[in-house]
């Protein structure tokens, strides 16, 4: 399935991952292939994804994340390096 | 005639002009192509936010208005002007200035008479020209270019809508150039506050049937926020591009100037130069006569 993660600034990320995990505003979950269609809001934590590039993760603060027929998109409000 | 060591000065200055407008120019020219990818980089997550927004509130119950919607009683306006830190940029200051007076005088007249109109500046030049004619200028946000980045505007946003949550305004609108090209910069108005119901334009489009983690409720709190800051950042973004698009127009036509004025004092100095030569020349001839006679 296809991650994109992109602030107002700038795109973070952007390619194909095999499972990636959120930090929502209840708790974390993770999106496996197919998940069912899903809005969530995002708290402050770390987004873990894993690809055919290996294991990689962002820091975020806020935002809102929408998970539609295998196309993950994040809106991040924040990025925190 | 002036003399041939006064239009040499005017020449060697008239140069060094032209170089400070062709290095502004370059160096807006550059600044604009910043400015520009960062709206293109802005678009698809405004665009996604607006279709994610729009997809909730389709399916959300009537009653549930955003505080962003509401209408407030006090009916104080406030403006939000956006304009350049510097100057040297053409009309791009004066034309937002003269269209901020004639949207005044024509629709919010009644505001001004009783002193329920406030200006938000955007920018120093903009905020001394409003403070010099007796507006009631409020926030300063007067170095919002000093860093361009999302993280750093959202801040005159967050300020606004603090401020519309307090009740304090009724209506907020934003006046700023948009980005045509390069030539051309548009003065618009773009309503702010309050947000308009977008539930009737896209209810016919079919919502999809998300799930929403943790509520559609706190899901449209999260986001109409977001998508204001959002709008206010393009409107930010919009304007500091038209300003380079401007400062650039402006340079290039400073430096041609310039390049058509050196070629005309060159001219004037080669014909100095020459009736001198001539002068001298005939006064030799003469002399040289009134030897040969005696």
């Amino acid at each position: 399935m296809h991650l994109t993660i992109i602030t107002p600034d700038r795109q973070v990320f952007d390619g194909e991952v095999d499972s990636a995990t959120f930090p929502g505003s209840e708790g974390s979950f993770q999106v496996l292939n197919n998940h069912a269609p899903l809005v969530s809001s995002l708290g402050k934590g770390k987004i873990e994804y894993r690809g055919p590039g290996g294991h990689q993760s962002v820091m975020v603060e806020g935002g809102v994340v929408e998970v539609l027929k295998n196309n993950i998109t994040v809106l991040a409000e924040k990025i925190i390096e | 005639m002036p003399s041939l060591k006064a239009i040499k000065n005017r020449i060697s200055s008239v140069k060094s002009t032209q170089q400070i407008t062709r290095a502004m120019k370059m160096v807006a020219a550059s600044k604009l192509r910043r400015a520009q990818d960062r709206l293109l980089q802005m678009r698809p997550y405004a665009l996604k936010l607006n279709k994610i927004l729009n997809n909730v509130t389709a399916s959300l119950s009537e009653d549930n208005v955003s505080e962003y919607a509401k209408e407030h009683e006090p009916n104080n306006l406030l403006i939000v002007v956006f304009s350049s830190d510097r100057g040297l940029c053409g009309a791009f200051n004066s034309n937002i200035f003269r269209f901020t007076k004639q949207l005044i005088a024509k629709e919010y007249d009644f505001y001004e008479r009783n002193e329920r109109l406030e200006i938000m500046t955007v920018g120093t030049r903009s905020h001394d020209h409003f403070r010099k004619r007796g507006y009631q200028v409020i926030g300063d946000f007067a170095h919002l270019f000093s860093d361009p980045s999302f993280e750093h505007v959202r801040e005159a946003a967050e300020f606004i809508m603090k401020r519309y949550r307090r009740g304090e305004f009724s209506k907020v609108i934003l006046v700023y150039n948009e980005f045509k090209n390069v030539a051309t910069q548009v003065a618009v108005v773009e309503p702010f506050l309050p947000i308009k119901n977008v539930q009737e334009e896209e209810s016919q489009e079919k919502a999809i049937d998300y799930i929403y983690e943790p509520s559609e409720e706190y899901i449209v709190d999260e986001l109409i926020p977001q998508s204001l800051k959002v709008q206010f950042y393009r409107a930010y973004l919009e304007s500091a591009a038209s300003e380079q698009g401007a400062r650039m127009t402006a340079m290039d036509q400073a430096t041609e100037n310039a390049g058509e004025l050196l070629k005309q004092l060159r001219l004037t100095f080669n014909r100095t130069r020459q009736a001198a030569i001539t002068k001298e020349l005939l006064e030799i001839v003469a002399g040289a006569d009134a030897l040969k006679s005696q």
